[in-house]
């Protein structure tokens, strides 16, 4: 195997691993947002809250982590998709500042209305990041982003059919396992009426993001026929395995069996992004750039390996103590004091 | 196995307009600019903060305590602040940069995969530290606080050691316009990456002491003379006063690093024309046309700094082809403002040090607790003006001597409607952040509720 080979696949762990918990943070947002007035919906918010305040900071490094893997790795991909797609990608670095500040700052607000600003500033901003990323996602699968530096459409590369379907797929998924997740949270922190609350939309959630995908099958073949006949093909059994899990996962949820579906959720997104990159390798730009043309010096790329290695050694035992401390933390007090 | 195709694929669609190269840049320095404020605060705040703990732990001190619970509250916000506006930048490199990313991404892609590992470290032990304060032993939360100012301060390190590589660009040749032969770790350690890292690293210790101590300076202006706010303006601007010496000495060898490798930004700096021995020093005044004007010169001055001896050569701007020249006069103001600003800061120190020394108290005098109090935006204030220094002495070239700004900017149309969004953007977030910091100096000591209890 060749060290771009492995980068490639270290790139591709780092984005399932920001959209398996920095998606469900966005998806957090997201249930923020329809929770319902200020004091209904209290209760939830707090459990959201409880379930994204020590973590969110963490989750977020996948993306700044795959961001650099990619401009190390790749540069010339990098370059030619932050320059096509400046426009969606300005738009979701906004959305991230919006995110992570208005988070910050709600928590260390006392007035209700300082409260509401902040909190709407967050939830909204937890859609618009996942749908802006979602169509960046639709423009490189779609093959609209050529090499070289902004040699694309800068807004039809963003603004098409796969691109819009990347976008509602993004924020579905968030949603869906954000909700997932927070029926276990819910559990956890002895909250059984609130479980249902999540578990209700968690199901919603779920037939909203089947439906999107199967949908999105049609919209691929009509407008991205290379990347339908990669994912009909190739990368078929990940389509397959996206689908059943995708089943089971409502199955268990009908059954309440929380943990296990937080599992099911995540490996059939896990799947679904898998399944992607099968369809497209080995190109990294479709229709033309394949990652051979594209990657960096072998000495670069397995210095960012090495270093990456050795980082994973300090980062993951240190990630799994942070998960540790937050399973056990009460909801009541979950901040300092 | 080499891409026949590299050089293409960077190649640019066509020039940018000048606008949109104006646009970019001054998004590029809002945003930069902005960030290295609460980045300093990132850097320098764990450490006061686990100083005061370890201090109230260690001698049942409630005071202490109170203080690191206090200023752990600010480092929650500001880490959450600082975490999105650097995650900006990493998104404008491309955005607005592509053509140096593109070109020379692999080349300083190094010291970025490291500093996402201290970010991740950093995100995770302060996740930690702040929530499980009171779920973990008093020396087990000591414990989880120390990684994070480890990889704040390794955090530094690497991003600025990038950033010096831009000044000494090694580790690499060009092949008919083609990267080749990098070694990233020779452009990591490039000669600029010592003086520039401890410059840097000192100022953001100096920043978050100058500037926690400036909020007591004000409550002791105010009459409240408690243990408490005297605790919390003299542990802080005991470390930034006792560093600002060291900085001065820093700053010093790295101005004198530049006489060597970088001799036009040196002349910048100086507004020095011409080259030669008994290089004057000059303060304040205007470039114009080809020379300083209304400045007040110290004979011989950059000479003996320069070579200890008047009879050192110090090379002008005449040795520099005027297209190849830095805007001179900001670069020159700024350079006075950052030094005077030290000098300041090294005066206040002394007062406080010989009156601690002679009686042992802070000094009582509203002319020292005045400028005490501004501290903290002079700090600010210098490191900004010494960023201006670096970047703008760097101009014309993003990459020093081999890529011009002008050919690294991303060449899509109405790059300036992002920066309009952006200086809306960042207006709302300074007003916030003010805002909540603000309300958060004045709250009771109880942690804020999400939303109100039900009644």
């Amino acid at each position: 195997m060749e060290p771009a080979q492995v980068l490639l696949g270290v790139m591709w762990l780092g984005l399932i691993l920001y959209a398996l918990l920095g998606g469900a943070d966005f998806g957090g947002g997201l249930w923020d947002l329809l929770a319902g007035g200020s004091r209904a919906g209290m209760p939830q918010r707090r459990l959201i809250e409880h379930s994204l305040g020590p973590v969110w900071e963490a989750n977020h490094v996948w993306l700044i982590f795959v961001l650099v893997m990619l401009w190390t790795g790749f540069p010339a991909v990098f370059a030619a998709v932050m320059s096509t797609l400046y426009i969606p990608l300005t738009l979701a670095a906004f959305g991230i500042i919006g995110r992570g500040a208005a988070f910050a700052f709600r928590k260390s607000s006392t007035e209700l209305w300082q409260q509401r600003l902040f909190g709407a500033a967050f939830a909204l901003s937890s859609v618009l990041t996942p749908f802006f990323l979602g169509t960046v996602a639709g423009a490189v699968a779609s093959g609209r982003v050529p090499p070289g530096l902004a040699r694309g459409d800068l807004v039809g590369a963003w603004v098409n059919p796969t691109s819009m379907l990347g976008g509602v797929l993004a924020v579905a998924v968030c949603a869906y396992l954000a909700a997932v997740y927070l029926c276990d949270d819910a559990v956890r922190s002895r909250l059984p009426g609130m479980a249902e609350v999540f578990r209700r939309r968690a199901l919603a959630a779920a037939v909203v993001t089947g439906v999107v995908a199967l949908g999105g099958i049609g919209v691929l073949h009509a407008d991205a026929p290379r990347l339908f006949t990669g994912l009909t093909h190739g990368a078929l059994p990940f389509v397959l395995a996206s689908a059943v899990l995708g089943v089971a996962s409502i199955a268990l949820l009908w059954l309440r069996r929380y943990l296990l579906v937080r599992g099911t959720a995540a490996l059939a997104v896990t799947a679904v992004l898998c399944g992607w990159a099968v369809a497209q390798y080995p190109l990294m730009l479709p229709p033309a750039v394949s990652y051979r043309e594209v990657a960096a010096e072998p000495a670069v790329i397995t210095a960012v390996l090495a270093v990456t290695g050795v980082g994973a050694l300090l980062v993951l035992p240190s990630i799994a103590w942070l998960l540790a401390v937050q399973h056990r933390l009460p909801l009541e007090r979950g901040d300092l004091g | 196995m080499r891409p026949a195709l590299a050089a293409p694929l960077i190649a640019a669609a066509g020039p940018a307009s000048g606008a949109d190269l104006a646009a970019a840049r001054t998004q590029m320095a809002l945003s930069l600019g902005w960030h290295i404020i609460v980045a300093c605060l990132g850097v320098g705040m764990p450490a006061l903060l686990l100083f005061t703990e370890w201090r109230g732990l260690r001698r049942g001190d409630d005071d202490y305590l109170r203080l690191a619970r206090r200023w752990a509250k600010t480092v929650a916000v500001l880490f959450a602040v600082g975490a999105v506006s650097g995650t900006i930048l990493s998104f404008e490199m491309g955005l607005l940069w592509p053509g140096l990313m593109g070109a020379y991404g692999q080349v300083i892609g190094l010291p970025f995969a490291l500093e996402g590992i201290a970010f991740f470290l950093e995100a995770i032990f302060i996740g930690i530290y702040l929530y499980a304060w009171d779920r973990l032993s008093p020396r087990a939360h000591l414990l989880a606080g120390v990684p994070v100012m480890i990889a704040g301060v390794a955090s530094a390190f690497f991003v600025v050691s990038a950033n010096a590589w831009m000044n000494q660009p090694r580790g690499f040749r060009l092949e008919g316009g083609r990267v080749t032969d990098v070694s990233p770790w020779a452009a990591m350690f490039n000669p600029a990456t010592p003086p520039q890292t401890i410059h840097m690293i000192v100022a953001a210790f100096m920043v978050s002491g100058f500037a926690t101590a400036s909020v007591y300076a004000v409550a002791l202006l105010r009459g409240r003379r408690d243990r408490y706010h005297r605790l919390g303006f003299l542990v802080p601007f005991t470390l930034a006063g006792a560093l600002t010496p060291v900085q001065i000495v820093v700053g010093d060898y790295a101005a004198r690093f530049l006489a060597d490798y970088q001799p036009t930004k040196l002349a910048a700096m100086e507004g020095l024309t011409r080259t030669g021995p008994n290089a004057p020093l000059s303060l304040g005044g205007i470039f114009v046309g080809d020379r300083l004007r209304y400045a007040l010169e110290i004979p011989s001055g950059l000479s003996l700094l320069v070579g200890y001896s008047p009879d050192t050569v110090v090379q002008g701007l005449d040795r520099t082809p005027p297209a190849d020249r830095p805007p001179v006069t900001p670069v020159h103001l700024c350079f006075d403002v950052m030094v005077g600003i030290g000098v300041l800061l090294l005066l206040l120190s002394a007062w406080l040090a010989f009156s601690w020394w002679r009686r042992r108290e802070i000094p009582r005098s509203r002319l020292f607790l005045w400028p005490a109090a501004a501290s903290g935006v002079l700090a600010v204030v210098a490191v900004e003006a010494g960023w201006v220094v670096t970047e703008l002495g760097r101009q014309p070239w993003v990459v020093y001597g081999k890529l011009r700004t002008a050919d690294a900017v991303n060449p899509a149309p109405n790059l300036w409607a992002g920066l309009l969004l952006l200086i809306v953007v960042y207006t709302v977030l300074t007003v916030s952040t003010v805002y909540v910091l603000r309300l958060m100096a004045r709250a009771r000591p109880v942690a804020a509720p999400q939303e109100p209890e039900t009644p």
